[in-house]
């Protein structure tokens, strides 16, 4: 295999080439002390409070599209082929952007330390939607903290950009062609591989290069969204190196819907899987919409979530209840197991060393199933689930037919719930058969006390959803969420 | 000039174009002087012991590691204790008090050289058995940090036991990190002989002054401190940037080279103070009625390992505990109790916060009890006009309108309809349940140190005619520079972009007093007023002899000066003041009048004016699981005379939501072994914007005007909100109590997580 020696990209007006870097440089890092580019700021080094969120364009399969990125957790040697814009970058007719001059005139900065990552995070919103409406601001503003303002005036500045300027005269969408230009310019198959004493960056740009270069590299660290890895560098100082990066992957983020299932690369992301959900999987459009915040959402793949093996990531469960076959791939070689035998024990899973989560197939819901999912958490966005739940149930004239039911963090690892399955299956569809079913989770589950919540909270909120699960879909009652959206007053 | 133009109103923050372009300089944004090291501190590992060994050669073995500071390398002495009691060492010496506390600093010529090197150090320990929370520390005797102080009125004894009704509880109430955006981080850099300045991210530069004088051995005079913004503060930059101020001092003058610190998000949290945790118990006389005969409380607080504020704090709690109600026979005792924790701090409120939401659960006690609305025990209770209103600490309420403020917000919020409607909705749902609740907030403006009340402002004119303000205070987002700027603005009649306000140093305003209590306009306002009128009686003094006319016919307009009937433009007026010779600099101050505590017999007047407001919150919760949104908020809250609209909302409103933070999903959770859990923003959850109610209304008082001569006449807005968010606690508890149809109350300690709800309801159905 033939290596590029460099990883390049654009930041804001900058052609940045490196033949020199390592694997932990993150691009917070690089921003602040390489760059001197000191809007970014960095507020926790673990990507939920967003202070340090900046524009990542990325031209994939002819489309061009910018998101907002934490950049404490990402790594500068994911960024090939992308453009980078910081705060610094941004202006308006008058000097200001329009989502500067709102944010000054609403009085949306007070202390002004996280105002840059919010105006960010806004401007990732506004090109996709310029009038957003007050849930599409709260959405987008989910992995962005400010401690001082109550938030309020931030949404009605956000609620009125358009007082300030149009999408069509941004100076972004201006420059479009130019930055769709410089990146097209970038764009070829070799791979990247970049030493440095010790350090050792892969950046392979199709699928098959990565299995090549990772089954050479078993011991390599796989770096997907970095939404987890980046932690393990800020936190940890664990070394990550040699890595590989895939991110540049011109293959891997494919989705499609086939005879009934979803097809899912491992590459995908949280926010390019969404679209689909909310056509084909309506029933996991809140949940999803509450994994991380927009910048994590962004970042974070499918494969990452499920290869990690966290007995709390919010993928499993939902995937499990419907049924998911991984593939995996090593090589030339891929393999298909049910995911829920993937995940083996608490930090154990059945991954061999070079292997990858190469793809996902999810069975959609047969259209007289009930699917329902609940993700438990003491902040209701961007928190880690304390329970997340899933429920597949399909009827059999007037009793519980087929039926999968799967719980997070209600055991060392996502898990199903199969005494309590069990214990409904083939029972008449009855309140009294679902309370009778309860009994069953204590032979199922014994969770645990921890900083999220006490094990007596864990066993009986699981149980509990399994009522709410009835009441929803065969009782009558009102959901918690079905209020919360319909309570939404609009701010002006 | 046709119309008369305003400095002050609704403008926006002095630095809001900068914040908005990530062109404001926060420290860690300033260009560092060439050759700057780095510093970064080893915590402990236990939360109690002494130190055995302590072994850094592979720490110092790292190539870009030049070296360590110990207690040893400490000139002066090994404290940061605000209040003078040596009990807050900057390292660890022998004894270990808290899991995180610093024992050494590394100093390497980059950050992250620092911290990996930091982790290297080996240190053990001989541990001893730690007191984590406060029903342990009382376990094991209850020893306290600091005094405890006793509130007394009338005869509570005697009262309670003829008091119809009686009834006694208790209620836990977390604690909260402060999560300022801007973590702890300073700068030194060493000067000629024993001088050094320190650019610090501290609301009390004074007091870092002070302490890195101590530090290093020397006066102040030799230590310059500076801070121009802070990335938020909240009392969690009172006391607690003393530290790390100090660390990076020492550093600099052992090496001679410019140190800055900035811990990591998570060591910040691990090794710095928040607000403290209570356990109040209290005992209650009333009767049919409502009205409160006798009240008998103890506020027991988790200080931490050393006092630090926790004087004043706890001392607060039992301030506020009277909250609007007039408690005939009181008495009220503080137990600020020792732990192996990190030692506690101020956080908006200063421990008020905490009485207060002590006092409110009493009402709610009381409420259940008799099955009626809370509101209406409230209004049993109220302070009265004329009697009825002397204060457990024996100041008599003579500013009060929480009833006015009340009875508009009752009609402005359609309380009375909307609970009728909560009552009905719970009739018909099974797993979802409304709760609604109006609660009130008196908040007494002023240090309780009483010579803390106190400060200086500096006001330059340039012969072009622009202004530099410098004062005491600090900003940390508050807009303090924005309203200070304004009020000189206003005094000297002039268009407020002429006035730069500079960063706060405290080699340009001396003793200055921590910019806390809320009364950094109260103070830096009048103390900038001040200033202005010594300039302007000099500006008049010139023209009136320029002009051979009386002074009195000299006055002074919007940018310009009117003399006998001819305008001068205020830039000419300077440049011929200044070819007069006249002074065009001065030195302002103010002192808080009429205040006065003795803390020996509780007696006094601590507070100049009481600062008010009131909440409606209504919220839903799922009896299922515990989950919960906030629906809609109504807050009503009292500014005075407001100086900048703009930014008093901004107060009230953020003021309100980190307080509905603090009692919903804000936890601090410690491990047995005394190690903080939730240490980073993964694990602790402030609000976010879609935690916001659904619908939220925030009005300002109109007709208020602060009786007390107060900057403009307005009132203190930092920290009076903040408790606004009591009626979301409250409201969560109705909802709860309608489990056992409201004949039981609920108890729900603080912070409501959704465990706390459900474990609640299931307790309440288990109950009724």
């Amino acid at each position: 295999m033939n290596f590029d020696s460099k990883i390049t990209f654009w930041l804001n007006d900058e052609k940045i080439e490196l033949d020199k870097l390592k694997s932990d440089q993150t691009l917070l890092d690089f921003l602040r002390l390489e760059k001197t580019l000191r809007g970014t700021k960095e507020g926790c080094a673990e990507g939920d409070c967003g202070a340090c969120t900046v524009l990542v364009g990325r031209l994939k399969n002819g489309k061009f599209r910018y998101q907002g990125v934490n950049a404490c957790i990402s790594f500068v040697a994911s960024l090939h082929g992308t453009h980078i814009v910081t705060i610094e970058h941004l202006k308006g007719d008058q000097g200001l952007h329009p989502i500067q001059q709102a944010m000054v005139d609403y009085h949306g900065s007070q202390c002004g330390f996280c105002t840059p990552g919010f105006v960010m995070s806004l401007y990732a919103m506004w090109m996709e939607k310029a009038d957003p409406t007050t849930t599409e601001i709260e959405e987008a503003l989910q992995g962005n903290l400010c401690r001082c303002t109550g938030y309020q005036p931030i949404v009605k500045a956000a609620r009125n950009i358009a007082k300030f300027g149009s999408l069509e005269q941004d100076f972004l969408v201006k420059e479009r062609q130019q930055n769709i230009d410089r990146l097209q310019a970038l764009e070829n198959v070799t791979p990247i591989a970049i030493s440095q004493g010790d350090d050792q960056i892969f950046v392979p740009k199709t699928k098959a290069q990565l299995a090549e270069i990772y089954a050479a590299h078993p011991d390599a660290t796989l770096v997907a969204g970095a939404t987890d890895v980046g932690l393990w560098v800020t936190k940890f100082m664990r070394s990550i190196t040699p890595s590989i990066y895939l991110t540049a992957l011109n293959d891997f983020d494919a989705v499609e819907e086939k005879d009934g299932q979803l097809i899912i690369d491992g590459g995908v992301t949280y926010t390019n899987l969404l679209p689909l959900i909310d056509e084909k999987l309506p029933q996991l459009s809140t949940y999803w919409r509450r994994i991380g915040g927009a910048q994590v959402r962004n970042m974070g793949t499918i494969g990452g979530n499920i290869a990690n093996g966290s007995p709390i990531g919010d993928t499993p469960p939902p995937l499990i209840a419907l049924g998911a076959t991984l593939t995996l791939q090593k090589g030339d070689e891929t393999r298909q197991l049910p995911l829920e035998t993937f995940f083996i024990d608490y930090g154990k899973q059945d991954r061999a060393p070079g292997e990858f989560v190469g793809q996902i197939e999810v069975p959609l819901p047969k259209p007289e199933a009930h699917f329902a999912t609940y993700k438990i958490s003491k902040r209701r966005d961007e928190d880690i689930s304390s329970v997340a739940a899933a429920f597949y149930l399909e009827i059999d004239g007037d009793k519980i037919g087929a039926l999968r039911i799967a719980y997070g963090g209600m055991a060392g690892v996502p898990k199903r719930a199969t005494h309590v399955e069990a214990a409904l299956k083939g029972q008449p569809l009855t309140r009294d058969t679902f309370e009778n079913a309860l009994n069953a989770f204590d032979q199922d589950f014994t969770p645990l006390t921890d900083m999220r919540a006490r094990a007596a909270y864990r066993q009986q909120v699981a149980k509990n959803l399994l009522l709410r699960f009835f009441d929803e879909h065969f009782g009558e009652a009102e959901s918690l969420d079905t209020l919360r959206q319909a309570a939404l007053v609009e701010v002006n | 000039m046709s119309q008369k133009q305003s400095a002050l109103g609704p403008k926006p923050h002095e630095s809001a174009h900068k914040h908005v372009a990530g062109a404001a300089d926060y420290l860690d944004d300033i260009n560092e002087p060439a050759g700057t090291l780095h510093a970064y501190i080893g915590l402990s590992t236990v939360a109690a012991g002494t130190i055995e060994s302590m072994d850094f050669t592979d720490v110092l073995t790292h190539p870009d590691v030049l070296g360590v500071l110990t207690t040893d390398d400490i000139p002066g002495e090994n404290d940061v204790s605000p209040t003078a009691l040596h009990d807050d060492p900057i390292f660890a010496d022998k004894d270990v008090q808290f899991l995180g506390q610093p024992i050494v600093a590394v100093i390497a010529t980059h950050r992250d050289a620092a911290r990996r090197a930091a982790k290297k150090a080996k240190i053990t320990y001989q541990e001893k058995p730690a007191l984590i929370d406060i029903r342990a520390a009382e376990k094991a005797g209850g020893e306290f940090v600091t005094p405890s102080l006793t509130l007394k009125n009338g005869d509570v004894k005697a009262a309670m036991e003829k008091a119809p009704m009686r009834l006694k509880g208790e209620m836990e109430i977390g604690g909260q990190d402060h999560f300022y955006l801007e973590g702890q981080i300073a700068m030194a850099i060493p000067g000629e002989d024993d001088t050094v300045k320190v650019i610090s991210s501290t609301q009390h530069p004074s007091e870092v002054q002070h302490m890195v004088a101590h530090a290093l051995g020397t006066h102040q005079h030799a230590v310059n401190v500076e801070v121009r913004r802070m990335g938020g503060g909240f009392g969690g930059k009172e006391t607690q940037g003393a530290l790390f101020a100090c660390v990076a001092a020492i550093a600099a003058k052992k090496y001679k080279r410019a140190v800055k610190i900035r811990p990591d998000r998570d060591d910040d949290m691990v090794m710095t103070g928040k607000r403290h945790d209570f356990l109040a118990t209290y005992e209650v006389g009333f009767d049919e009625s409502g009205k409160i005969h006798a009240l008998d409380a103890d506020f027991a607080a988790r200080c931490g390992f050393s006092a630090d504020l926790s004087g004043p704090v706890t001392d607060r709690a039992l301030f506020h505990a009277d909250n609007c109600y007039f408690f005939e026979n009181v008495e009220l005792r503080s137990r600020p109790l020792k732990t192996n924790t990190v030692s506690n701090t101020a956080f908006r409120g200063f421990g008020g916060p905490q009485g207060m939401i002590g006092g409110e659960r009493v009402i709610e006690e009381i409420a259940y009890k008799l099955g009626k609305d809370p509101l209406e025990i409230r209004r049993a209770n109220f302070y009265g006009p004329n009697t009825g209103n002397t204060t457990p600490y024996h100041q008599i309420v003579d500013d009060n309108i929480i009833a006015q403020v009340v009875d508009e917000l009752e009609e402005s919020a359609d309380y009375q309809a909307r609970r009728q409607k909560v009552l009905e909705f719970n009739k018909s749902h099974k797993n979802l349940k409304r709760g609604i609740a109006l609660t009130p907030v008196k908040f007494g403006i002023s240090f309780t140190a009483t010579w803390y009340n106190q400060a200086g402002a500096l006001v330059h004119i340039y012969k072009d005619g622009s202004i530099l303000l410098n004062h005491g205070g600090t900003e940390m987002g508050q807009g303090l520079y924005s309203k200070v700027a304004q009020v000189l603005a206003d005094e000297l009649q002039v268009d407020p972009a002429r006035v730069k306000v500079s960063a706060t140093r405290t080699d340009k305003v001396p003793n200055t007093s921590a910019t806390a209590a809320s009364s950094g306009t109260d103070l830096n306002g009048m103390a900038a007023a001040d200033a202005a009128r010594q300039l302007k009686a000099r500006l008049v003094r010139f023209a009136a002899d320029k002009f051979q006319i009386e002074e009195a016919d000299v006055k002074f307009g919007y940018e310009h000066l009117d003399c006998a009937g001819k305008q001068v433009p205020f830039e000419e007026l300077i440049a011929a003041a200044y070819m007069e010779r006249v002074h065009l600099s001065a030195a302002g101050f103010y002192k808080t009048p009429e205040i006065h505590w003795n803390r020996e017999t509780g007696r006094g007047t601590p507070f100049y004016y009481y600062a008010y407001g009131a909440a409606v919150s209504e919220v839903v919760i799922d009896t299922l699981t515990g989950e919960y949104f906030v629906d809609r908020v109504d807050l009503l809250h009292d500014v005075g005379n407001s100086i900048n609209e703009g930014i008093d909302l901004g107060q009230v409103e953020g003021g309100f939501i980190q307080g509905m933070g603090w009692l919903t999903t804000e936890e601090l959770w410690f491990s047995d072994k005394g190690e903080l859990k939730t240490h980073a923003p993964s694990t602790y959850k402030i609000p976010l914007a879609s935690d916001r109610p659904r619908t939220f209304n925030t009005k300002l008082v109109t007709w208020s005007k602060n009786e007390k001569r107060t900057t403009k006449r307005s009132k203190a807005v930092g920290e009076p909100p903040f408790m606004l968010a009591i009626s979301v606690l409250e409201a969560l508890s109705m909802a709860v109590a309608s489990v056992a149809d409201y004949k039981i109350c609920p108890r729900l300690d603080a912070p409501a997580t959704p465990e706390r709800i459900l474990m609640a309801v299931e307790r309440l159905k288990g109950q009724r």
